[in-house]
């Protein structure tokens, strides 16, 4: 991944290269949708739709699906405190939408899946952690249908992108 | 094009002329500048069958929309970053037409006048910290006894492998929380980003710390050097460096910031 490290960094702020049509195209996908979700001031435009409300949410349950629980196992839960990514709002809107959001992302995996292929990259290393965030909850959450056999040790290659096994609302019960 | 709506990508102030000259925004309209009570709006038409509420609505449901849009949103907003000063708006901010976006810069233009004050002068840099705790800690484990079943087993594996981790966890987090620190002492602020599903960053490991930086133009060399150097005295993390990022981090208010 190159990120714009690579260009010109020399004096100061945007020491680039003026170039009207250049395309940060090699800013990685994730950094910017956080910033353009997530940040960035937040104006009523004329044409509502509540980038919170809906669906988009499975973009930003994208990123977080997976490394919340990890990273609260890990200790790490500065988000939490962090008033515009913890509102009480926020929270009962995931709660809310917990389940129709999973069975609606498994969906959108599905269809991603085939147009592009996912790195590989990560999947391993992460599974190695990710289990220990699982652990505990597979056994108090018997009634949830997890999917298929990613649960345990042994997982059946190839999956592309891995739906997202756990609930993405866990981050409303702390 | 059928029926068009004004997008605005954000709210800049003194904006030289060619700051959006050959800029193009999403689906590749021609971005320009509207001007109104002392601020810019960078904006570009886009077509309502695109961007009308049940359009908007569904699109953003498609990763692949999503991205583009979001890519041609970020570019517009760096280009115009690399030009003058610009305070990002959300994605999709779409009004009816020039006059209604003028509204709405009138309507909210101390907040923005604010957010320019904020960001002038200075650059935002992000920085994750990754651990690749499965290779730095690797433990054996201790076989279960035969009588155990297959479930208390497992809980007993993991539980011993997780006492394991759990101290190799705090050494890492401790130095990722040192590092942050000495970067905060250079930055004028930070604010923190949740950690990223690897599976869109791509990127392997443990995240540990997604932070952005709003740092003084004149001690980004500093910042960058104070990166580098910490990179390289703490072999067990991972650092990356992003930006120059048009300040996005920190275009809302204070009380939206995560002061430290």
């Amino acid at each position: 991944m190159t990120d714009p490290m690579e260009r010109g960094l020399t004096g100061y702020g945007y020491g680039r290269q003026p170039a009207p049509t250049r395309r940060p195209e090699s800013a990685n996908l994730a950094d910017i949708l956080e910033r353009v979700l997530d940040k960035g001031i937040v104006i009523a435009g004329d044409i509502q739709v509540n980038l919170l409300d809906i669906e988009l949410l499975t973009i930003k349950l994208r990123l977080v699906i997976a490394s919340v629980d990890r990273a609260k196992e890990m200790g790490i839960d500065w988000w939490e405190h962090d008033p515009t990514l913890s509102s009480a709002a926020h929270r009962e809107e995931i709660a809310a939408e917990n389940r129709r959001l999973r069975e609606r992302l498994a969906a959108l995996e599905g269809e991603d899946e085939e147009e592009r292929a996912e790195p590989e990259l990560g999947r391993r290393d992460r599974r190695a952690v990710d289990r220990a965030a699982r652990d505990e909850d597979e056994y108090d959450d018997h009634d949830r249908a997890y999917d298929h056999d990613d649960d345990y040790e042994e997982e059946p290659e190839p999956r592309g992108r891995r739906s997202p096994r756990r609930p993405p609302g866990e981050d409303d019960r702390g | 094009m059928d029926e068009t709506a004004i997008y605005v990508y954000g709210i800049g102030r003194d904006l030289p002329a060619e700051a959006v000259a050959g800029v193009r925004g999403v689906a590749g309209a021609p971005v320009r500048a509207l001007e109104a009570e002392g601020l810019t709006a960078v904006v570009s038409p886009v077509s309502l069958a695109e961007f009308g509420e049940d359009a908007l609505r569904r699109n953003l449901e498609h990763l692949d929309w999503l991205e583009a849009t979001a890519r041609a949103h970020h570019a517009v907003v760096d280009a115009v970053a690399e030009r003058g000063v610009i305070v990002p708006l959300g994605l999709a901010t779409v009004y009816r037409n020039e006059d209604r976006a003028r509204a709405a810069l009138r309507e909210r233009r101390e907040e923005f006048a604010r957010a320019l004050a904020r960001i002038t002068g200075r650059t935002e840099w992000g920085v994750k910290i990754y651990a690749d705790l499965a290779e730095t800690a690797p433990r054996e484990r201790k076989p279960a006894p035969a009588d155990a079943r297959p479930g208390t087993a497992y809980l007993r594996r993991r539980s011993a492998q997780r006492h394991d981790e759990e101290e190799t966890r705090r050494e890492i987090l401790t130095l990722a929380g040192d590092v942050d620190d000495e970067l905060c002492a250079i930055a004028a602020t930070r604010r923190l980003h949740r950690p990223q599903d690897p599976q869109l960053s791509g990127e392997r490991g443990w995240m540990i710390l997604n932070a952005a930086y709003l740092v003084d133009d004149e001690r980004a060399e500093d910042f960058r050097t104070a990166v580098a150097r910490l990179a390289g005295t703490r072999p067990e993390l991972r650092l990356q460096l992003t930006g120059p990022w048009a300040p996005y981090s920190f275009a809302a208010e204070e009380e939206a910031w995560t002061e430290r």
